[in-house]
Parts: C-alpha cells; sequence; structure tokens
C-alpha cells in the first residue's frame, strides 16, 4: 500500500496542505463542520479542483482519472446503489473493471468472510440495517483492491453502541489489510479510538498532526485546543502507586487517582464536559472530589461552560443549561465536582 | 390457501354491481325523461355484442389501437432517448431545451389543423397527435429523473471505475426508471383520449369516428358502448405500466 504526500495543497477551501501519511498508516482528519476535510478526501480521489500535488509512492496521481486512481471511497451517506441487491453492489467495481467470473465470486466470498455480510446477498439496501449498510458500503469499497482507503464520517448516522462497534471492527479489518487509510470525523473521541495520527483541520488549514495523546495534552494553538473542547490538563509532581493499575497522583495541588501503568506519569487531562458538577457534596469516597467557586459562566447553545476556581488552578466544566438551572448555579456558588476515573487520561 | 383467497368475495365489484343494477331500474322505469337517450345497461350489452358480430367495433378498434400503438411507441421511445441524452449531457440540455420549451405547452389537438395542411387526412395524422402527446411528457420526466438521480451515486460508481457510459447504463438509466415509468403510465391513458378527440375531429374511422355517427344517428347505447371500450383501454394500458413498473423497480423502489 502506497505512502500519501500532499504536496502544498490548495483549492477553494484547502490553504497550502503538507502532510505525509505512512504505508499503511491510519490518519484520522479531525475538524469541525466545514474545515475542509470532505474537500481533501475529495482532492485526493480527484473529485474536487485543486493545485499542488497528490503523490502516491513518489507518483504525482493529478492527472490520473478518479476512475484509475484506485482508491476505495466510503461515502458519508454511503451511496449504496438502491437498484442493486448487495451482492451486485459489493460486485460493481469488479463488473466494470471486467474481472472473471471465477474471480469475482472469490473476492465476493473473500469480502463476505471479512464483514460477515455472506446472508445479506440477496437483499436491497433499504432491506438492511444502519451496520449492515455500512458494513456492504465498505465491502463494496474494498472489492477492487484499491491502493488506499478513504472514508468520510462513515458511522455519523448510527446509534452509539453501534457507532462504537463498528469502528473498532472497521479498524481491525483495516490493519488486517494493511490499508493507507484516511479517516474523516468531527468527534475527538471517535478520532483517538480509532488513528494511528490525528490530523487537525480548521478553516481549510492543517493545524497540527500527531498523535491523539500528543494532540490531546499539547495542543498546537487554541483553535486546536478550542476544537478538542479546551480541556483541563493537571502538571504531575509525583505519584505512587496503589495496586491494580491504579496510582494516586499529585498534580498542583490536586490528589488524583487515576488507571496509569505506563511509566512515568507526567500529566493528568479531563475534557470539561466530562466533569460531574453539584452544589450538594456527592456520595462515596473522596477520591477525586474537589471543592471550588464558580468565578465565570459562558453559555453557547444547550451548555454552558463554567470556570471553577480552587486554592490551586481553574477548573473548566461544562455541562446542560438544564442541570446549570436545575442545580440553582450561578457566578459565586461554592460547588463540588468529581474528575470520573474513567474519562481520566493520563500522558 | 390461494383456492380459499381465490374464492373470497371481491368487495370492490358491489359498488359496481349496484350502479349497474340503478342504471337498468332507472332507464326500464323511465325515471329519467326521454328514453332514447338513456337506455338501460343491458341494453348497451346487448348493442355491444351486435357490434362485436358484426365486426364494426372490432375494425373500429382495431383502427385506433394500431394508431395509438404505433405512435404511443415512437413518441415514448424518442421521447425516453432524448430525455436520456438531455439529461445526461448538460450542452445538448441547454441547445434543445429553450425549443422544446416552447413547443410543449402546445397541446398535442392544437397540431391538428396544420398537421391536416401538412399531412392530409390518412393514418399519418392520427400517429403524429398521439407521437407529439406521448413525446414531450415522457421527455421531462425522463429528463427529470436522469437529473434527479444523486451526485452521490454518480461518484460512487466513477470511484468504483465506471466511465461515463457505464454511469449511464448502470446507474442513471435503472435509477430514472420510475420517473420515467410515471411519464409512460399517465401519457398510456392520454394517447387515448386524444386518439379520440383526433378521430372525431379529422378521422373517419376508430372509436372516436364511430362516437360521431353514433351521435348523428342519436344512438346512445353505441355511444356508451364506444364509452366503455375508451375505458377499459385507458385502464389496461395504465395497469400494464403499473404491472411493468413494478417488475422492474419493485424490489428497490
Amino acid at each position: 500500500m502506497p505512502t500519501i504526500e500532499l504536496k502544498n495543497i490548495s483549492n477553494f477551501i484547502c490553504r497550502n496542505i503538507s502532510a505525509t501519511i505512512s504505508n499503511g498508516e491510519l490518519l484520522v482528519l479531525l475538524g469541525p463542520t466545514g474545515a475542509g476535510k470532505t474537500t481533501l478526501l475529495n482532492i485526493i480521489c480527484g473529485l474536487a479542483p485543486y493545485e499542488g500535488s497528490v503523490v502516491f509512492d513518489d507518483e504525482p496521481i493529478d492527472a490520473i482519472p478518479i476512475s484509475r486512481r484506485r482508491i476505495g471511497y466510503l461515502f458519508q451517506d454511503l451511496a449504496l446503489f438502491p437498484h442493486l441487491d448487495v451482492r451486485r453492489n459489493i460486485i460493481y467495481g469488479l463488473s466494470i473493471k471486467k474481472w472473471g467470473q471465477d474471480q469475482i465470486g472469490a473476492r465476493l466470498d473473500e469480502m463476505c468472510t471479512l464483514l460477515n455480510i455472506g446472508h445479506l446477498l440477496g437483499r436491497y439496501p433499504k432491506d438492511l440495517s444502519g451496520g449492515e449498510r455500512q458494513r456492504v458500503a465498505l465491502a463494496r469499497s474494498l472489492a477492487p483492491v484499491p491502493r488506499v482507503l478513504l472514508l468520510d464520517e462513515p458511522f455519523n448516522s448510527l446509534d452509539i453502541k453501534t457507532r462504537k462497534y463498528l469502528r473498532l471492527e472497521f479498524k481491525r479489518i483495516v490493519k488486517a489489510l494493511g490499508l493507507t487509510t484516511i479517516f474523516v470525523t468531527h468527534d475527538f473521541k471517535e478520532a483517538e479510538e480509532v488513528g494511528d495520527r490525528l490530523a487537525v483541520i480548521e478553516s481549510g488549514r492543517l493545524e497540527q498532526v500527531a498523535t491523539p495523546q500528543e494532540i490531546f495534552f499539547s495542543p498546537n494553538g487554541y483553535k486546536v485546543a478550542d476544537f478538542l473542547g479546551s480541556p483541563n490538563i493537571f502538571d504531575c509532581e509525583g505519584y505512587e502507586a496503589l495496586g491494580n493499575g491504579l496510582v494516586k497522583a499529585a498534580c498542583e495541588g490536586f490528589t488524583i487517582v487515576t488507571v496509569w501503568d505506563k511509566g512515568d506519569l507526567r500529566k493528568i487531562a479531563i475534557s470539561p464536559e466530562d466533569i460531574y458538577v453539584s452544589r450538594d457534596e456527592p456520595p462515596g469516597p473522596p477520591i477525586n472530589r474537589f471543592r471550588g467557586t464558580i468565578v465565570e459562566e459562558v453559555s453557547s447553545n444547550s451548555l454552558i461552560t463554567i470556570t471553577i476556581k480552587t486554592e490551586t488552578k481553574d477548573v473548566l466544566a461544562r455541562i446542560r443549561k438544564e442541570d446549570f438551572l436545575a442545580e440553582n448555579l450561578s457566578v459565586g456558588s461554592d460547588v463540588f465536582f468529581i474528575l470520573p476515573l474513567r474519562n481520566l487520561k493520563g500522558a | 390457501m390461494n383456492r380459499v383467497k381465490k374464492l373470497t368475495p371481491r368487495w370492490e365489484i358491489l359498488p359496481v354491481a349496484i350502479f349497474l343494477a340503478l342504471w337498468e331500474v332507472v332507464a326500464r322505469l323511465n325515471l329519467v325523461p326521454g328514453q332514447f337517450f338513456f337506455p338501460p345497461f343491458s341494453v348497451v350489452m346487448r348493442e355491444f355484442g351486435h357490434l362485436i358480430a358484426n365486426g364494426v367495433l372490432v375494425d373500429n378498434f382495431l383502427s385506433s389501437l394500431i394508431r395509438v400503438l404505433i405512435g404511443f411507441f415512437t413518441g415514448s421511445l424518442a421521447g425516453v432517448a432524448l430525455g436520456i441524452i438531455m439529461g445526461w449531457n448538460e450542452a445538448t440540455n441547454k441547445a434543445l431545451h429553450p425549443i422544446l420549451s416552447l413547443l410543449y405547452p402546445i397541446p398535442a389537438l392544437g397540431w391538428l389543423p396544420i398537421l391536416m395542411l401538412w399531412f392530409g387526412i390518412g393514418e399519418l395524422l392520427p400517429i403524429t397527435i398521439i407521437f407529439i402527446c406521448s413525446f414531450f411528457p415522457v421527455l421531462y420526466n425522463t429528463i427529470t429523473g436522469i437529473k434527479g438521480v444523486p451526485t452521490g451515486f454518480i461518484r460512487a460508481a466513477e470511484i468504483l471505475g465506471a466511465s461515463r457510459t457505464e454511469i449511464l447504463k448502470t446507474v442513471l438509466v435503472p435509477l430514472a426508471l420510475p420517473n420515467i415509468f410515471t411519464g409512460l403510465r399517465l401519457e398510456a391513458g392520454m394517447a387515448w383520449r386524444v386518439i379520440i378527440a383526433a378521430e372525431m375531429v379529422a378521422i373517419p374511422t376508430g372509436i372516436g369516428a364511430l362516437l360521431m355517427r353514433a351521435e348523428s344517428l342519436i344512438r346512445v347505447d353505441i355511444i356508451i358502448v364506444c364509452l366503455i371500450v375508451l375505458s377499459i383501454m385507458c385502464l389496461c394500458f395504465e395497469k400494464f405500466f403499473i404491472f411493468m413498473e413494478h417488475r422492474l423497480t419493485g424490489k428497490w423502489g
């Protein structure tokens, strides 16, 4: 599978984007709506005009027509042909390329085994569930043996449970095939679960390309930090192991218990929306429970971001407006907050 | 199970039976003034049989049927073919759209006087009228169908390696079929209405001409027979296209 190089890519949305995606790497293109994620995918497969160059293994593909770029593309709406049953959808690309019947049959069997969709072959797309449609669309993209796989927010329309299951399944399949893959999403949690590296794109510019952990703990500039939801990052001065993979760390005046078994713990981070806030003292042991005073509230849509001042550090929390009102909170309120164990990230 | 289903009475027939019975009773009891203008259903059916037996109805019906089939088939075929080209190729669409937009609003029968002068009274006249009647609606439905195919399907086919011609054959035309059939279905009935009108005005043979002769002879029974034939043919044509549409697109449409 090729290494993809994007050299000074510009068009009506993208601005001078350069990046390299290694052979077999799964890069997640992360950014808000309208940032240029889909446009960049369209550029790579030749569907959008651009300046600059797209290179596969040192060979520029800019002059190669879309139909000969050998790219697998999973659209956001999947674009399964409604008039073809699952079997004919999957083999569409193979029939177009005039594969022999034996080859088509063998490849179809491979796809059915890989994605566990053998029982769906006679059905039409309208008779499939959301998850089944995703699998069939992925099979159709993979069947013609693409060199590169592009996925444009493929799991968006699914419920949370199916989505989580499918993205793990998807990662397993892509890694097993060793495909160079670009996966687009606007969800950081999805991105960190799926990607080897993340590329954060904002207003057509590539702001940062790094591992999920690097991006979360060291966002490159306020745009990236803002997109990630401005996570709270605690610098740790020391920690002691509690056993069972747990450690107790001293971080900027907070004693935080977290899961950690990867060597030296330097930082702990948590997203503002993962913090529980209440006016009354929460029940349970006094672990990861702290007190502070609300010093600022910023409202946006259905959420309110509050700044909680403690003796040593200001902590950001994001809660639903209705919860904020139900708890009768306002600037000046003394509150308790919890840093849930499973939402803490270490570095 | 199927046998039981077959034996189950079709309740849709009941209103028709009541209507026919009422018709018969009202006509027989002379409840409508001027009985010549309102013959009983049984008299109409007797005349139906008589007209079939003496060949008048069959001859006129076949004349109309052949005109409709030829005109409708050629008009639809031309409409579908040009519609596909115009829906697919924007340059052709831009070149032909203005002139076709001017011609489309003209009612098919509006062409009758000029066509009579050009072609004279002959078979070509009604066939051309039916051609025009079928061509435009089928053309516009086909263009709408082709243009209405979501871009995502075209892009997906393109990325999977399909050429423009392959995209047309394997994606655009199949996905435009429901629209094309809507045009065909509507125009199949319309073709019969138009041929009757054309035959009534200008052609000496066919169901329309028979209607006009019956009118001049004050034979309401024959007029009703012709209307029944017309109704059945419109219904048959429409049902045929519903059946074909279901056969071709029912599994996924």
